[in-house]
C-alpha cells in the first residue's frame, strides 16, 4: 500500500500528495525513495529555510556563498579561501568513531569540490558529563575518529573547542569546519553544462552503508533501541579520500572538468539532481553502470546510498580518456554513469541511454523539483512559558563564596589530551595551533604563489548563554569570535555557522532557532560580516528532551602581514595586567558558568552587546598585537576574568597578583568586549594612550609574576597546583592511567 | 652545484611538499618521485617523507616496500647514497629491511602530535653529521606507530656500533632505549620518527630541523655521485 511506503520513508501524507501533483501521477517506489531523501530535513532545510533567508550572505569579497557546497572569499594576493562547517551529530551518537570520521570526510569533500586544496580542519565537540561511562565512550570514539580520519587523509586539525554539559548526554554534537585555499580563477561550481557531456562517478564503489542516513538518522529524534539504526551510519576510508583529493585537484589543474559535485547526504540521487538542476539541465543515469560493493542492490539503494569518498564530475566526451588516465595514476575508480540532457528531467535508467535505447526507465522526474519544490514549513514558534520569570531571576542574590579559589580550579581544563591526537602541523602553515584564542595559519599551499598574509580561525559556542537567550547569546558568540581573531592580530572577513537545535516540531525550539538567526543576522550586519556557509542540525534530543540551543559560529580572519608569532594567552614576569573594555555591567552574573556550576542557577538577563564599543576594543587589541606592545593577551569569556587570568597563568607557569572590583561577581561575570593584556612596563603608557584615544576603558588589575595566583581577598592558589589541576583535569575525568 | 634530492611519493604520503619546502629553504632542489616509477633519476640524496603510504593498511610501510621505486632506493643505498626516512618513511625503511627493527603502536595507544626534545647520540650519520653528541634538538613528533622495537641482539649491535643517532629526552611512545632514530651499518641510511621539516622556521616554533636536513645535504655534497 503506497501510503505505508511513503510514511516508512519519512514523508508525510501531504508531502506524498505534493509529489503526485508535481509528477501528474503517483510516484513509483524508486521516485518516492528519491523524494524522501531529498525532502528530508537534513537535505531540504524545510523547517529552517524560511528563517535562514534573514542572514546576510553577500559582501564584495564573497566569491561564492549560500547555496554552494562551501563559501569562497577573497583573501588578497589573488587567493581565495573556501570554508564551511557541518554537523555529524546523529551518526556520532550511534557509532562515535565512524560518525566523526565520515563527518571529517564529508566536509573536506565540500571544500575540494570548489577547487580548493583543503588545508585545515577545526572541530567543535560537545559531550555529556564524563562521569557517565557511555559519554566517555562517545567522546573517546569521536576524538579517535577525527584523529584516525583527519590525520590519514592529510588535512591538519588546527583548532576547535570542547564543551561538556548534561544536555549532550545521548546526543553529542560533532561539528567540523574545513577551509581550503585556491587561486580565484580555479573556482569550480557544481553545475552541469553542455548537453551530451558525461557524468563520471569517481571514487569508492557503492554499498549499502548509509542507506537513508539523512531521513532515518538525521531527521528524527533518538530513542531506546537505536542500535538498530547502525547500518545507516557510513563507514569512512581516508586513504580513498586522500587519493580522491589528489586526483580531483589534478583534474582541475588540467582543466578537465566542467562541473563537479560531492556525494554526501542522499548520495547519487542528490548529486545528479543538484548538478543538473543548477545548470538548468537534465541527466540520464544508468544504474547498471554504478560500481557496487555488494550483490543484489536495488535501484533505490544505489541512488540513495551514502557510501563515502565519491564525487560526480561532468566531463566533455573528448576529455574522458585524459580524465581516466589521471584517475588511474591515483588509483581512483572512474566510471561514466550518466549523460547531461536537455529538458531538465532526471531519468534513472536500467541500461544505457541514447537513440534506439531499449533500456527501462525506472524513474523520470523534473530534477529541480527534488530541491526547489521541497516543502518549506513555517512551523509554529513560541517563547517558553517561563521566559519572563527566568529572565527576572538574576543570580546577583546567590551567596558569595568565602574562597573563590576552588571554583577557579574547577573550571581549568587543558584540552591537549584531545588535540595532541590530531596532526595540527601538516603543510608547515600552523603558526598557532589548537589551545589558543584562535588558530593562525600561513597562507600557503603547494602550487600556489607565496603570500605574507595569515589566516585566523576560530569556532565558538555557548549553549548556556543561548539557553538563557538565544538571540543575545548568538550575538555574543559572534562578538567573541571576532574578538578572538583580533587577539591574534587579525581582522574578521567571513562567518560560517552550524545551528544545532532540538525538535523543530516543538514551538519553543523553532523560537530558539528564529531568535538565534536574528541575533546572528543583526550582529553580522552591524559588523559588516557575511555568512558564507553553514548547516542546520535539528532533532538533537534524546527521549523527548531537546538539547540547549547550540549555534556554533566560525569566524575567518586575515592578518595582512604575518611576520611573527602573536604573544598568545600568557604572562611574563613583572608585566602590568590591564583590562581593556567597558566596566558597566561587568559584575553581571546572568548566564555565567559560575552561576550554573556552583549553584545550578540558569536565570537572569544576558548582557547586551554594544557592537560599536566591541569593535573599538577589537581594533585596539589588533593594533597592540600587530605592533608588539603586549606580551600576553586573552579575551574574557566563559568563566569570566577569573578563568581568563588563570589560563594565562597556567600556560606560562607565571602567577599574578591583582585586585578585582565587585568581589566574586567581578571575577566570574562573562560580560562581553573585554580583554586582559599583559604589558611590559615600557609600553604601559603607550597602551593606555591608544586605548584612551579609541574610547576604550582601561582598568589596571595588578601585576604578573610570582608563584601564586592571587586575587586580593578572593583567590590565593599556588601556580604548581593550578598547573597540575589544569593538565590533569581531562585525563582524570576520562579515567585514564599511564601515558 | 645545487644538491638534488628525490622525495618519494606513495599514494597516501602527505609530507612530501613540506620536505621539499624545507630542503628548498636550505638551497637544495627537491624532486618528487612517484612510487610507481622505477628510476630515481639523477639525485644526490633520497627522502621517504611522512604520511600514510597506502593508508597504512595492513601495517605501516608493509605495502609501500613493494612499490617499484623501492628497488631503486635499495640500489642507491647499497651504493652508499644518503637515504632518509621520516616518520612513515622510517617505517617503510624498516619494512624494506634497509634499517633494523620495527615501529609498533605507541605505548598508551594514542596518536601523538607534540613537540619532543631529542638528544644527539651519534654525530656520525648522514642526518647528524652537522651536530655534536649531546646536542638537544626540539622537533615535533606526529605518529601512532612510533614505538621503536628490536630484538636484544639487534639492540646490542646498534649500541656497540653507535647506530642510535637520536634519543628522546622524555620518551613519549615507549621506544626501547628511548630510540628516536637509527642508521645503517654504513651510516648513510637513517630513519627517525620526529619531523625535521616541521622545525625549519622560527615562525613555526623551532628551526632545529635545519641542522639535521643541512647535515643530509652536506653529506650528499661531500661524496662522489652514485
Amino acid at each position: 500500500m503506497p501510503l505505508a511506503l511513503h510514511r516508512e520513508l519519512g514523508l508525510t501524507d501531504d508531502e506524498a500528495e505534493a509529489i503526485t501533483g508535481l509528477l501528474g501521477r503517483p510516484a513509483n517506489d524508486l521516485e518516492l525513495a528519491m523524494y524522501a531523501v531529498m525532502w528530508s530535513e537534513h537535505c531540504s532545510y524545510k523547517s529552517s529555510r524560511v528563517h535562514l533567508g534573514r542572514l546576510p550572505f553577500t559582501a564584495p569579497w564573497v566569491l561564492a556563498g549560500f547555496g554552494e557546497n562551501a563559501g569562497v572569499v577573497d583573501v588578497g594576493d589573488g587567493l581565495a579561501v573556501a570554508l564551511r562547517i557541518e554537523s555529524h551529530n546523529h551518526p556520532s551518537a550511534i557509532e562515535p568513531y565512524q560518525g566523526a570520521a565520515t563527518g571529517v570526510g564529508g566536509i573536506i569533500r565540500d571544500i575540494f569540490t570548489m577547487g580548493a586544496r583543503p588545508i585545515a580542519l577545526l572541530d567543535s565537540l560537545h559531550f555529556g558529563p564524563l562521569d557517565n561511562p557511555r559519554n566517555r565512550w562517545v567522546m573517546e570514539g569521536v576524538v579517535s575518529g577525527v584523529s584516525g580520519y583527519g590525520n590519514s587523509v592529510g588535512v591538519p586539525t588546527v583548532g576547535g573547542e570542547l564543551s561538556v554539559r548534561p544536555c549532550f548526554t545521548g546526543n553529542p554534537l560533532v561539528n567540523v569546519a574545513c577551509i581550503g585555499l585556491m587561486r580565484h580563477e580555479r573556482l569550480v561550481l557544481a553545475r552541469a553544462e553542455g548537453v551530451g557531456n558525461l557524468a563520471v562517478l569517481l571514487g569508492s564503489s557503492t554499498g549499502r552503508d548509509g542507506i537513508g542516513g539523512v531521513s532515518v538518522l538525521a531527521s528524527a529524534e533518538f530513542s531506546d533501541g537505536d542500535e538498530a539504526k547502525r547500518p545507516s551510519v557510513q563507514v569512512g576510508d581516508p586513504f580513498e579520500e586522500k587519493r580522491l583529493i589528489e586526483a580531483c585537484l589534478a583534474l582541475f589543474d588540467a582543466d578537465l572538468v566542467v562541473g563537479i559535485q560531492d556525494l554526501g547526504g542522499a548520495g547519487l540521487c542528490c548529486a545528479t539532481s543538484e548538478i543538473a538542476a543548477n545548470g538548468g539541465l537534465g541527466m540520464d543515469v544508468d544504474v547498471r553502470t554504478v560500481p557496487l560493493r555488494e550483490q543484489g542492490m536495488v535501484p533505490a539503494e544505489i541512488m540513495t546510498s551514502e557510501s563515502q569518498e565519491r564525487m560526480l564530475a561532468i566531463v566533455e566526451p573528448g576529455d574522458l580518456d585524459a580524465v581516466l588516465a589521471v584517475c588511474r595514476r591515483w588509483e581512483v575508480q572512474a566510471t561514466v554513469v550518466g549523460t547531461v540532457t536537455t529538458g531538465g528531467r532526471l531519468r534513472i535508467l536500467d541500461g544505457p541511454a541514447g537513440p534506439g535505447s531499449t533500456s527501462i526507465v525506472l524513474a523520470d522526474v523534473p530534477a529541480a523539483t527534488l530541491h526547489d519544490d521541497a516543502p518549506r514549513y513555517r512551523r509554529p514558534l513560541a517563547a517558553p512559558a517561563d521566559l519572563a520569570a527566568r529572565r527576572a531571576d538574576d543570580p546577583a542574590h546567590l551567596p558569595e563564596p568565602a574562597d573563590c579559589g576552588p571554583a577557579v580550579l574547577e573550571m581549568l581544563a587543558d584540552t591537549s589530551w584531545v588535540w595532541s591526537q590530531y596532526d595540527h602541523q601538516l603543510f608547515l602553515n600552523t603558526v598557532e595551533g589548537p589551545g589558543g584564542d584562535a588558530a593562525i595559519l600561513r597562507v600557503k599551499a603547494p602550487g600556489l604563489p607565496a603570500s605574507r598574509r595569515g589566516l585566523a580561525l576560530t569556532t565558538d559556542s555557548n549553549s548556556r548563554w543561548c539557553a538563557l537567550d538565544p538571540r543575545a547569546g548568538t550575538a555574543l558568540l559572534l562578538a567573541e569570535g571576532v574578538l578572538n581573531v583580533a587577539c591574534v592580530g587579525a581582522r574578521p572577513l567571513a562567518v560560517v555557522n552550524c545551528l544545532n537545535f532540538g525538535n523543530p516540531e516543538h514551538p519553543e525550539v523553532m523560537w530558539q532557532l528564529s531568535e538565534a538567526v536574528d541575533g546572528l543576522a543583526d550582529t553580522c550586519r552591524a559588523m559588516g560580516l557575511p555568512v558564507v556557509g553553514g548547516n542546520v542540525s535539528l532533532y538533537n534530543s534524546s527521549d523527548g528532551a531537546d538539547i540547549d540551543p547550540t549555534p556554533v559560529i566560525g569566524v575567518l580572519g586575515v592578518i595582512d602581514e604575518l611576520v611573527r608569532r602573536p604573544p598568545g594567552a600568557g604572562l611574563t614576569e613583572g608585566g602590568h595586567l590591564l583590562l581593556l573594555g567597558p566596566t558597566a555591567g561587568a559584575g553581571a552574573l546572568a548566564g555565567s558558568r559560575w552561576a550554573e556550576t556552583a549553584h545550578g542557577h540558569r536565570g537572569g538577563a544576558l548582557p547586551v552587546l554594544d557592537v560599536e564599543a566591541h569593535l573599538a576594543v577589537c581594533d585596539v587589541v589588533r593594533d597592540l598585537v600587530t605592533d608588539s606592545l603586549v606580551d600576553g593577551v586573552h579575551d574574557v569569556s566563559d568563566g569570566g576574568l577569573a578563568l581568563a587570568l588563570a589560563e594565562m597563568a597556567v600556560r606560562t607557569g607565571v602567577g599574578f597578583d591583582v585586585v578585582v572590583e565587585a568581589g566574586h561577581a567581578g571575577l566570574f561575570s562573562e560580560s562581553p568586549s573585554r580583554v586582559v593584556v599583559c604589558v611590559p612596563r615600557a609600553h604601559v603608557a603607550d597602551v593606555t594612550r591608544r586605548a584612551g584615544e579609541a574610547g576604550v576603558a582601561v582598568t589596571p588589575l595588578g601585576h604578573a609574576g610570582g608563584d601564586r595566583l592571587v586575587v586580593a581577598g578572593l583567590v590565593d592558589v599556588a601556580v604548581p597546583e593550578a598547573v597540575a589541576t589544569w593538565t590533569g583535569s581531562l585525563p582524570a575525568k576520562l579515567q585514564l592511567t599511564g601515558i | 652545484m645545487t644538491t638534488r634530492v628525490g622525495v618519494v611519493v606513495f599514494p597516501g604520503s602527505n609530507c612530501e611538499h613540506d620536505v621539499a619546502e624545507a630542503l628548498a629553504g636550505l638551497g637544495a632542489e627537491a624532486e618528487l618521485v612517484w612510487h610507481a616509477d622505477t628510476d630515481l633519476g639523477d639525485v644526490d640524496a633520497v627522502v621517504l617523507p611522512g604520511g600514510f603510504a597506502h593508508g597504512d593498511y595492513l601495517r605501516p610501510g608493509a605495502i609501500a616496500r613493494f612499490s617499484p621505486i623501492m628497488a631503486s632506493v635499495g640500489a642507491f643505498a647499497a651504493a652508499g647514497g644518503p637515504v632518509l626516512g621520516i616518520c612513515n618513511g622510517f617505517q617503510v625503511l624498516t619494512e624494506a629491511g634497509l634499517l633494523p627493527g620495527a615501529l609498533q603502536k605507541n605505548q598508551g595507544s594514542r596518536f601523538l602530535c607534540a613537540p619532543a626534545d631529542l638528544v644527539v647520540a651519534s654525530a656520525e650519520s648522514a642526518l647528524t653529521s652537522g651536530t655534536a653528541v649531546g646536542d638537544v634538538l626540539r622537533l615535533p613528533i606526529n605518529h601512532f606507530e612510533g614505538n621503536y622495537t628490536c630484538s636484544a641482539e639487534v639492540l646490542a649491535e646498534l649500541r656497540a656500533e653507535e647506530r642510535v643517532v637520536l634519543r628522546y629526552v622524555d620518551n613519549p611512545n615507549g621506544s626501547v632505549d628511548d630510540i628516536a632514530g637509527v642508521c645503517s651499518a654504513e651510516r648513510n641510511v637513517v630513519g627517525l620518527m620526529p619531523h625535521p621539516e616541521r622545525a625549519c622556521d622560527p615562525l613555526l616554533g623551532s628551526d632545529d630541523g635545519r641542522r639535521l636536513l643541512g647535515s643530509l645535504l652536506a653529506w650528499a655534497a661531500g661524496r662522489l655521485p652514485v
